[in-house]
């Protein structure tokens, strides 16, 4: 074949390729209610699902957000999961989380958690938990590790993590 | 051996419940210390300095918290329905400016003024007065009775972004349960709130 004929397509295929990653938009999933959150409270099998709990107007959380986005490409195996769960209020989700999301490149899942009655939910992440953000909570199996506070840096999230994840799937550095 | 080993025990189990209480703050039934602050009027302030009260309304709040801001009408309302009751608000601000220029003792004047805070709004600028009830969040109250006993510890109410759904409103329930000479119930509640922001120590 001749290839004037196909030249076309390449810039063609560029466009679509560049076209959807500008397109490509962070989907959130809105739970109500912590009955519904806690449906992800209990990974099958040895996944390891690490749960963030965050908010774009926490400075701290945000600080330690790129933390978790890096643990979740590095370990790329579908038995960790990160969840960042935040809790910016649903009426914030168009105007100010999607737009935060997608400026600061978050690609590990993210879920909106709107429900508001926090005197009866926090108890249920933790007996300890008072409500101040951030809190992050590591569950596998019946076995859950709760961490108060920001971590300082990557390492201390990783270490955080590594009793669960860390013998299986070490990933190369 | 058996016996060292016994008494190795029963050390480490009198430290761990020595150590158990204390650093965490305020728990109810505690009697609450005296603390002197200075308020966006530039007087200082001693919560003893109040007289004739029944009890406090004592508000961990500050400028920036989107949640502080949410509550602060609440806290403004709380002022006026109680603190002719006897329990007045007083609102504290527990963050490092360091941290947080927004919360400058400068802006808390500005804030106060701009939304005619009918009561003391404090600077907790050595920040620790804040380590001593055990505030973690903004906002956070405790509700102290005449005597300075801690009675409640909590949230405001339970629906953070519209005041018209919350269907507990546990500051006034409290109060309301103190003014009729009963304890209140619930005395603890936890909610959303910012974190306190302190300086990170300097490494050495």
């Amino acid at each position: 074949m001749r290839p004037s004929r196909y030249c076309f397509l390449f810039p063609f295929l560029l466009f679509l390729l560049s076209a959807s990653r500008f397109f490509a938009q962070q989907t959130v999933i809105v739970y109500d209610s912590i009955a519904q959150l806690e449906t992800r409270f209990h990974p099958e099998g040895n996944t390891t699902i690490i749960i963030n709990f965050w908010a774009t107007w926490c400075a701290p959380c945000v600080q330690e957000l790129p933390y978790f986005e890096q643990l979740h490409e590095r370990y790329t195996t579908p038995n960790v999961k990160v969840l960042l769960v935040s809790l910016d209020f649903k009426t914030q989700l168009q105007k100010r989380l999607l737009p935060f999301l997608k400026n600061n490149n978050i690609t590990a899942e993210v879920a909106l958690f709107a429900d508001q009655n926090a005197n009866y939910w926090i108890p249920k992440i933790h007996a300890s938990w008072d409500g101040a953000l951030p809190v992050t909570l590591v569950l596998q199996g019946t076995t859950r590790s709760f961490h108060q506070g920001e971590f300082e840096n990557y390492e201390d999230l990783e270490s955080f993590v590594t009793p669960f994840i860390g013998a299986l799937y070490a990933p190369k550095r | 051996m058996k016996s060292i080993v016994y008494s190795v025990l029963l050390l480490a189990v009198a430290f761990s419940l020595f150590s158990g209480t204390g650093p965490n703050g305020y728990i109810v039934g505690d009697k609450a210390l005296d603390f002197t602050l200075k308020n966006v009027d530039g007087n200082m302030f001693a919560l003893s300095s109040m007289k004739h009260v029944k009890g406090y309304i004592v508000v961990f709040t500050c400028n920036h918290c989107p949640y502080a801001q949410l509550y602060e009408q609440r806290i403004i309302d709380l002022n006026k329905k109680y603190k002719s009751k006897g329990f007045p608000v007083i609102a504290i601000n527990p963050n490092s400016p360091e941290v947080v220029p927004e919360d400058s003792f400068g802006e808390m004047q500005v804030r106060a003024k701009a939304k005619k805070y009918t009561f003391p709004y404090l600077f907790d600028e050595a920040q620790t007065v804040f380590p001593q009830f055990g505030a973690t969040r903004t906002p956070h109250v405790f509700v102290l009775d005449s005597s300075r006993i801690v009675r409640y510890i909590g949230a405001i109410d339970n629906n953070p972004e519209s005041p018209e759904e919350a269907s507990e409103h546990f500051v006034e329930s409290a109060v309301n349960a103190l003014l009729r000479g009963e304890f209140p119930t619930p005395d603890f509640t936890v909610a959303i709130g910012c974190p306190i922001k302190v300086p990170k120590k300097k490494k050495p």
